[in-house]
């Protein structure tokens, strides 16, 4: 057997396996705190899934992004406001009902697209060698700032925005002496 | 060859070697850890006036040691309300991503033993310094979940300042980097050296970005002027109060080889890594670790100097000095890189245009 692909699905099938446990884990662990912890797990199994797709700098903006700033705010907000486990377990009418129907939809459409056969890999301008040729960051660099440049644009836009309306919502009204006057009468 | 040095032809050697080197680079990392502690004691000792450790061995050489010995044998408690999980993983997860993050740090040029070529270093990444930052955010992990786990008050404060400090200045560390990274156009760190040997040390041209990077590596360490999360004063020690025996030696040791990994940085970046300062004379000019280990010691000095020297900020004070001074003079050295590119490498900037 190719050593190379050999050691190729060794680790595809570990991290694989480490990515459904843990995602198994996120809904069944019963603190939030844990099932954010096996979020990030799940976080840092993808990342070495676009390792092995030749895509190093997916890999690390995955780890960097999700797992180090999106889910540790998640954690300050789950820390801060401490959740009872009563209210997390407690589900609303008709929340199972609809779960279970939208989980056998995924299920026929995952049998169904896999049973079809029309997921057979087509090579496109990006192959390995092409992007090894390049440079991966180079490759993405020049992408997003020439053919992607409006989307790239409108997401940044977007993010300030909501850095913006952020900071208009946490922000104080601060009327001087408003309070202590109120306090005198 | 691929980024771990294994040749596909020799796939058995070569996998044997890299394990040994990093069983070699964890013990270096380790024994550097207690003597760089011991050291800091005796620094300490002389700004402030004081003796120092010198009573276990002789001028106190032993101490490591017997610290080490005492941290193993102090019983081991967790307190009863804890998460235990999250209690006994959080220093697992510090030491970890410490240790992790030296594995891309071109420390010394190619060996060459019994006709193999070995590179030091244990993984040569083409996204190095991303991968740096990665797995410093990643290291937040251990910090915040050791405050939250605890179910101390002042656990929870220490690690919720942690969260919020080492959050605030990753934005000016990454940023004080991208001049390093506009100047070479890669992210490789031995391609970083190679561009200073041809073109002479990064300072130079990012002295404002070398100052940035120092200030926000002292801030993610934790060190003193910027110690809000484990500040003994007004937290008892933060996040890691509750912690005995062994696993608040983890915490320790992680602070500690945080300490050497940013210092490492700072001189694979800045400082040329391990290339001569004087190039041109015949023995001392040639590059080797020697040099990489002096100008990373001379900087983990300069931290211990830092730590004698300043008082503790405030908490307004330190969120005010990286949201207000830092982040602006970081995006300031960002338009004074590109200022130079464009004066000294016109074909750089177009090419980039192109």
């Amino acid at each position: 057997m190719d050593y190379g692909a050999f050691v190729e699905g060794l680790v595809f099938y570990l991290f694989a396996a480490l990515a459904v446990l843990a995602a198994l884990g996120v809904v069944i662990a019963r603190s939030p705190v844990r099932s954010a912890l096996a979020l990030a797990l799940v976080f840092l199994a993808l990342a070495a899934m676009y390792i092995l797709l030749n895509a190093p700098f997916l890999a690390v903006a995955q780890i960097m992004i999700y797992a180090g700033a999106v889910l540790i705010l998640f954690l300050f907000v789950i820390m801060v406001l401490n959740p009872r486990l009563d209210i997390i377990g407690a589900r609303g009418r008709g929340q199972t009902f609809v779960a279970i129907v939208f989980t056998i939809a995924l299920g026929v459409l995952l049998i169904a697209t896999l049973a079809s056969g029309q997921i057979a890999p087509t090579t496109g301008k990006f192959t390995p060698e092409f992007v090894a040729s390049i440079g991966h960051v180079q490759v993405i660099g020049t992408l997003l700032f020439s053919e992607f440049l409006l989307p790239f644009e409108i997401a940044s836009v977007l993010l300030l925005i909501a850095i913006v309306g952020a900071m208009t919502l946490a922000r104080r009204e601060r009327v001087p002496h408003a309070e202590s006057k109120r306090d005198l009468r | 060859m691929n980024i771990l040095g294994i040749y596909i032809d020799r796939p058995i050697v070569d996998f044997v070697i890299l394990i040994i080197k990093c069983v070699v680079w964890i013990f270096a990392l380790l024994t550097t850890f207690a003597y760089i502690q011991l050291v800091e004691r005796w620094v300490i000792a002389k700004i402030q006036v004081r003796i120092g450790p010198n009573r276990t061995g002789p001028r106190g050489l032993f101490q490591p040691l017997a610290d080490a010995l005492k941290a193993l044998f102090k019983e081991e408690l967790i307190p009863t309300n804890a998460d235990k999980l999250v209690f006994v993983i959080a220093p697992m997860i510090s030491v970890a991503t410490a240790l992790l993050a030296f594995a891309v740090i071109p420390v010394s040029p190619p060996l060459n033993l019994f006709g193999l070529e070995i590179p030091m270093q244990i993984a040569n990444v083409n996204v190095a310094l991303l991968y740096l930052l990665a797995v410093g955010s990643v290291s937040v992990y251990g910090t915040v979940l050791a405050g939250w786990s605890s179910n101390n008050k002042y656990s929870l404060l220490g690690s919720l300042r942690a969260a919020a400090q080492l959050i605030s200045y990753e934005v000016t560390l990454g940023l004080a980097l991208v001049g390093v990274l506009m100047l070479t156009s890669t992210l490789n760190l031995n391609e970083i050296v190679d561009y200073q040997k041809n073109f002479g040390w990064i300072i130079l041209p990012q002295v404002l970005g070398f100052i940035l990077y120092i200030i926000a590596a002292i801030a993610e360490t934790n060190r003193l002027p910027f110690d809000l999360p484990e500040a003994e004063t007004e937290l008892v020690a933060g996040y890691y109060t509750e912690y005995s025996s062994i696993k608040f030696a983890f915490f320790f040791m992680a602070e500690y080889i945080n300490i050497i990994t940013v210092c490492a940085i700072a001189a694979t970046l800045f400082l040329g890594g391990y290339l001569s300062p004087l190039p041109f004379l015949p023995i001392v000019g040639e590059p080797g670790i020697w040099w990489f280990a002096l100008k990373v010691f001379i900087l983990i000095f300069v931290f211990m100097w830092i730590r004698g020297t300043f008082p503790r900020l405030r908490y307004d004070q330190l969120m005010n000095f990286t949201w207000k001074v830092m982040l602006p003079l970081a995006l300031l050295n960002v338009l004074i890189t590109a200022g130079i590119i464009i004066f000294f490498q016109p074909g750089a900037a177009q090419a980039f245009a192109r």
